[in-house]
């Protein structure tokens, strides 16, 4: 069991809490920066996909784990994200100028699309952000003098300063960075008086109008940077993907991100990474086993989802808290070894938890 | 003048025409958001996989009918009546359905009260993607069409045409919708129901077993889903997606106002007219996602849907 004694107001701000923290996650950062070392072209691609899941899960947990706001339309933001990068690139607008114009594009879009949703709560607005998605979708599909419609449209190969970042290796380091900086970006600002606002707003809404925070801002605010992480994801997807096409995002897509920052743990910054690991590598997982289990059961159409959905179900009944919350409970565990009491992390369940008044 | 009167009753025609596709097909939204908002209104509790439900119900009939067909060929008395090995399926569909709501909710959503609304939501959603999962590993993946003694034939009323399938959905949900009024109207386990929707804790206090109220409930909307998916049957061939139309449905639920059952009805009415229209005359694809700017137009002019029934707490 580790106390930190605080000596100084600099130790509040600090990002890491004590020097073992420092410790492993120096570890970490050294054990991905030479990942490129070990591993071979194939898996390179795969962890950049993880990275780029993770960055759009940064956006999806600013909304949803953080502002308490559920949106099923989060691939609108990937595919506007996506499609206005690619479109900049085409007109000649270089890398490093067009996505952060993608993004600040996505943030605009967001910032309208959190306008109406102020009236909304809940399910409400869950569906209203799933309505936004399908009509973007159909924006997508018609308008084809940008968009190139249902033939869809090549992406050009990324290219900073005349080098090419088109190989594994240096895509792997472009999303390793943006998801480094991304994560820095949102733990300060979830460190802010935004981020805490967020988080008031979530926990609940009177109490924090009551504490002077302007709701009608903060929620827009929450739309608008939770649109621009997804956005800046949906840039550098569409490299990964290279073609794009109006059914590389559909619901399912807005399903997934929102399954992973569930099973990784709502409002945690880990927890998008656990998600995104999860999410990434699962297919893998499922293709490796589709060799060991008998044919029958590999050959079922659609065991991808279904499997996914599985596990949604089991965490949600199991472990609420996902897997964040999960490694938590076992730190605590081993922490406390013989002394653990079980009642620590017992569920509080609140009956009639109602959101009506008649 | 005789020209112009001729183009006027064509035009007429035709929007009858498409008035009655369009009817039919807000039928059976309307009846999927039934069972959307029986289940809210009882349990606040969100089922996104109501369209799921859907699907599975036109599976198991199509494998009942199967199985009726077989059995009913030995006995000569059945296999001579038209329709018969139908019937039999539909009741079974719907007490296996029943019976499958009743499970579900035991085993998955029980354990799920007190829990906040957003972890049942997402709980719906990948139960819907198991759903889907499993209706494809055990009835596979391309569309089968469901021998309906209502699949092929018209009637010819001066000129409009009205497929028999067309009329079966309307009579059925009429038949439905009037059977379930007199339920909640007249009978105890009804009005039982009525008063846990209002307040389950009051409810408890005056002896209503709540808990088997709620298994009740998913019993009626899984049944509900398993009537849409066979009236639907005919006109949508089945496959395991066929349960997406679920999502419009929701639409349709939240414009009728969520938690009101006429409500239901009325906006899947509304959303299944409105798409023939646009669909002749606006650009192509549109109605696609007619449903969806119908939803977000109610949801910025009246967000508490048409009938409005249920205010939302403020603390």
């Amino acid at each position: 069991m580790r106390f930190v004694l605080k000596t100084n107001y600099a130790q509040d701000v600090n990002l890491f809490l004590h020097n073992g923290q420092r410790f492993w996650y120096g570890l970490l950062a050294l054990a991905v920066l030479l990942a490129p070392l070990v591993l071979d072209r194939f898996y390179l691609g795969e962890f950049a996909f993880v990275y780029i899941w993770a960055i759009a899960g940064v956006g999806v947990m600013l909304l949803v784990g953080y502002t308490g706001l559920v949106s099923l339309g989060h691939a609108a933001f990937l595919a506007i994200g996506a499609y206005a990068h690619a479109w900049l690139l085409t007109q000649g607008v270089p890398f490093v100028l067009s996505v952060p114009l993608a993004t600040a594009f996505c943030a605009f879009v967001g910032y309208i699309v959190g306008l109406p949703a102020l009236r909304m709560t809940g399910i409400y607005l869950a569906i209203a952000t799933l309505a936004f998605e399908r009509i973007a979708a159909w924006v997508i599909e018609h308008w084809e003098s940008v968009t190139g419609g249902h033939f869809g449209m090549r992406v050009p190969d990324p290219t900073v300063f005349g080098m090419s970042l088109d190989g594994p290796v240096p895509f792997y380091y472009l999303c390793l960075g943006i998801l480094g900086l991304s994560l820095f970006a949102a733990l300060n600002l979830l460190r802010s008086p935004t981020g805490r606002a967020f988080i008031a707003v979530r926990d609940s809404e009177v109490s924090a109008e009551s504490m002077g925070i302007n709701l009608a801002r903060t929620k827009c605010t929450a739309f608008a940077l939770s649109a621009a992480f997804t956005g800046l994801a949906g840039s550098l997807l569409s490299h990964r993907i290279g073609y794009l096409a109006p059914d590389a995002f559909t619901v399912q897509t807005s399903i997934q991100l929102l399954l992973m920052v569930v099973v990784g743990g709502l409002g945690s910054l880990q927890g998008v990474v656990y998600g995104a690991i999860f999410l990434g590598l699962l297919p893998q997982a499922i293709a490796i086993g589709r060799d060991v289990l008998p044919q029958w059961i590999g050959e079922i159409p659609g065991l991808e989802p279904g499997i996914f959905g599985l596990i949604l179900v089991l965490f949600l009944i199991f472990e609420p808290l996902g897997i964040h919350g999960r490694w938590v409970k076992i730190r605590l565990w081993l922490d406390q070894f013989p002394l653990y009491r079980r009642a620590t992390y017992k569920r509080q369940r609140s009956y009639l938890r109602t959101e009506r008044v008649r | 003048m005789a020209h112009r009167g001729r183009a006027q009753r064509r035009t007429t025609l035709e929007t009858l025409q498409l008035l009655i596709i369009g009817v039919s097909q807000g039928c059976v939204y309307g009846l999927i958001a039934l069972g959307f908002v029986l289940i809210y209104k009882a349990t606040e509790m969100v089922n996104f996989a109501q369209g799921d439900m859907m699907m599975l119900g036109a599976f198991i009939a199509f494998s009942l009918i199967e199985a009726f067909d077989w059995l009913f060929a030995f006995v000569p008395v059945l296999s001579a009546l038209p329709g018969a090995s139908f019937a039999f399926a539909f009741i079974g569909t719907l007490l296996v359905m029943a019976a499958f709501g009743v499970v579900l909710e035991r085993g998955v959503l029980r354990p799920m009260i007190g829990e906040p609304p957003f972890a049942v939501l997402m709980l719906t959603i990948g139960l819907g993607f198991v759903l889907r999962a499993v209706a494809g590993a055990i009835w596979g993946n391309q569309p089968r069409a469901l021998n309906s003694p209502f699949a092929g034939g018209t009637f010819d009323i001066g000129g409009l045409i009205i497929g028999y399938e067309n009329v079966a959905i309307v009579a059925g949900t009429a038949l439905l919708c009037g059977t379930l009024y007199l339920f909640f109207r007249f009978t105890r386990v009804g009005v039982a129901m009525q008063a846990a929707s209002q307040n389950q804790l009051a409810a408890f206090y005056v002896g209503i077993p709540v808990k088997r109220v709620f298994a009740l409930v998913w019993a009626i909307s899984a049944a509900i889903a398993a009537a849409a998916g066979i009236l639907v049957a005919p006109v949508n061939l089945i496959d395991p997606l066929m349960g997406f139309i679920g999502i419009k449905a929701f639409a349709a639920a939240i414009v009728g106002g969520f938690g009101s059952l006429p409500g239901a009805i009325v906006g899947g009415l509304l959303i299944g007219i409105a798409e023939p229209f646009v669909a002749l005359h606006l650009p192509p694809g549109l109605s696609e996602v007619s449903a969806f700017v119908i939803l977000l137009a109610m949801l910025v002019v009246r967000p508490q849907g048409i009938f409005a029934s249920l205010q939302q707490k403020k603390v």
